[in-house]
């Protein structure tokens, strides 16, 4: 069995995060992706991001991935195992990875999970059909491989996966005739409603999904506007002609992994559903087995590269290693994760995190 | 469905590879999943349901679902999402869980 | 309201405005109506006009002053809610970013949008910014009649071909 040093899961913005700064640190890092591109959903991210410009704010998703890969990429302690899926974590830190139909162990000494999250369904009629496909497998159709999802899209949700992946259908040049939301106001940033509203996008409040149209593929949506109680008021439907149901309805840690090695999960719903217990230096109740990014609670992308570094950091020192100003980096990489936790756009993540009894 | 313009992305030409489906000739590019291949041609089912046999296309394309899960050379249940495609691949519709050669 | 809506209210457009005199020079209209952790607008400014504290969550402030109008911040706004307006001889002189292809061309006529996508009149392309450093955000400069001063906010996007 292979023997590797620290172990990160996941290739997104945590976790390459993460590995920079346990490789400056001088450790060994091997990083698994069941990808076979490196970053995760930054992969797909076309939009400049928001956040402090001391932290990649204004710059490209792709862009920021290409910074953070390039700086990790030809360095001697760096493995990476792209195409790889971990199948199961044990609590000796062996892990069982599946690359292609080739299967194989590596046993590690400490291990930083960033497996970020798996996006929500919605329950209507024919929600099974193809051609509803979630906001994120859209993006990366778009934006990776070049394919528009169908030439006319119903979005539903307006947080910001689903105002922003909006904008960039209509970059590929797909008309978005409307979106949908369930509540009673937009839940992302105003900035990038405003972006689609000024285009022509009809933006529907109180409105979901009834059902969706035809039999082989989508062929329409049925919508409905909703009452107070958000159940469908009978007499309200409406048919939009489209070929593709974008759903933009939320994200769940993929927190799995974390369960087969025994760390300690709570359900909280502010945060997406199951996450892990961390201590304030990122360490789940296993000893040695760190969690950052999505995986510990849904949040933005600027979030998970400093919660990545945070844990990579802490992996770091765990293994002995020495890192410069420590006090003064830990304090500065806590507060900038504070900041991006303080506004009125993130009391959900704050009242997740109350919940689960930690400091945000 | 291939975007040929866009503002942020360049799609530069890339290596043509033939593979077929349920033993239909088809072109994708070098870079390509078999997913995006099969979407890039317009189509869209990949699955269908085990027991109601309704038809399924993919759903969150990082792997997780298995909504896109097809036979691939003879090997059922490979998640077409995140494979890339390779010159000459078999890719066939898959008939229930699949069966095991 | 602008929470259902995404149209933001007449007074609270305006309140971005400086006074109309001001506008015979370019100016920067920030659009920002609601605290989201963001700074670019501010760090990018060669000429420090747009003020965000240390609490990036803060809205930010500008000083017409200050501000040139150059345009700048219009392209390193993540949520592209910055132009830039000038009111001269009658006509308004708009800077907007712009992320769509094909880009305009200098001297086509293109439709104005107002801020719930409405077409509010036709407006000349007089300029088209794409230096490298506005890493894909095109600057576009559009003329219109002074009237829509306050309205306009972009220019409608038409597709080229994008199927082969």
């Amino acid at each position: 069995m292979k023997q590797v040093e620290v172990l990160i899961i996941g290739a997104g913005p945590a976790g390459l995060s993460a590995a920079d700064i346990l490789l400056e640190a001088g450790a060994s890092v091997a990083i698994v992706d069941r990808s076979d591109r490196v970053g995760g959903q930054l992969t797909k991210q076309t939009h400049m991001f928001f956040g402090s410009q001391a932290h990649y704010a204004s710059k490209r998703g792709i862009d920021i991935l290409t910074i953070l890969f390039d700086k990790i990429k030809h360095h001697p302690n760096l493995h990476m195992f792209t195409n790889t899926t971990v199948a199961g974590l044990y609590p000796d830190k062996v892990v069982a990875c599946v690359q292609e139909s080739r299967y194989f162990t590596l046993q590690a000494k400490a291990i930083i999970v960033a497996t970020g999250a798996s996006e929500k369904s919605l329950p209507f009629e024919n929600n099974d059909l193809p051609g509803v496909y979630a906001a994120g497998a859209v993006q990366t159709l778009m934006n990776v491989y070049g394919v528009k999802p169908g030439d006319k899209v119903l979005m539903v949700g307006s947080g910001n996966i689903g105002l922003i992946v909006t904008y960039q259908l209509m970059q590929a040049g797909v008309i978005v005739p409307m979106l949908v939301e369930a509540a009673e106001t937009i839940s992302g940033y105003l900035v990038h409603a405003s972006k689609i509203k000024r285009l022509g996008v009809d933006l529907r409040m109180r409105t979901s999904v009834k059902r969706a149209l035809g039999t082989k593929h989508v062929e329409g949506a049925q919508i409905w506007q909703l009452d107070e109680q958000w159940q469908g008021i009978p007499g309200t439907e409406e048919t939009i002609p489209v070929d593709t149901i974008c759903l933009a309805v939320g994200l769940s840690p993929l927190t799995e992994l974390l369960q087969q090695i025994g760390a300690e999960v709570t359900y909280i719903n502010e945060l997406g559903g199951h996450v892990p217990r961390l201590n304030d230096r990122f360490e789940t109740t296993v000893d040695g087995v760190f969690a950052c990014g999505d995986v510990a609670g849904i949040e933005e992308a600027s979030s998970a590269m400093i919660a990545g570094t945070i844990a990579g950091l802490e992996a770091a020192l765990k293994r002995g290693y020495k890192i410069e100003n420590v006090a003064e980096r830990r304090a500065s990489l806590h507060a900038s994760l504070a900041t991006l936790r303080s506004g009125p756009h993130a009391a959900k993540i704050r009242k997740g995190h109350e919940k689960l009894g930690v400091k945000s | 469905m291939r975007i040929h313009q866009h503002p942020i992305l360049s799609f530069d030409k890339r290596k043509t590879l033939n593979f077929t489906y349920n033993g239909q000739t088809l072109e994708g590019f070098e870079g390509d999943t078999i997913a995006s291949a099969l979407h890039a041609q317009g189509i869209k089912m990949l699955s269908e349901s085990i027991h109601l046999k309704r038809p399924r296309g993919f759903y969150c394309a990082i792997g997780n679902c298995a909504s896109c899960n097809m036979v691939v050379n003879g090997e059922p249940n490979v998640r077409t999402c995140i494979t890339p495609l390779e010159e000459g691949m078999e890719v066939r519709l898959q008939e229930g869980k699949g069966h095991i050669r | 309201m602008i929470e259902k809506t995404g149209v933001p209210s007449k007074e609270a457009v305006l309140e971005q405005f400086p006074e109309r005199i001001v506008l015979v020079k370019p100016k920067a209209i920030i659009e920002c109506y609601k605290e989201i952790p963001c700074n670019p607008c501010s760090t990018s400014c060669p000429f420090d006009a747009i003020h965000v504290p240390e609490d990036i969550n803060v809205r930010p402030t500008i000083d017409f002053d200050a501000c040139t109008g150059c345009g700048i911040c219009v392209y390193h706004c993540p949520g592209l809610a910055i132009t830039v307006m000038q009111v001269k001889d009658q006509k308004v002189m708009m800077k907007i970013p712009y992320e769509f292809t094909p880009l305009p061309k200098v001297g086509e006529q293109r439709n104005v949008l107002d801020r719930s996508g409405a077409v509010l009149t036709q407006g000349t392309i007089t300029k088209v910014q794409t230096s490298p450093k506005q890493e894909k955000t095109a600057l576009i400069h559009v003329e219109m009649d002074a009237a829509h001063l306050h309205d306009a906010i972009t220019i409608e996007v038409t597709h080229g071909s994008h199927e082969s």
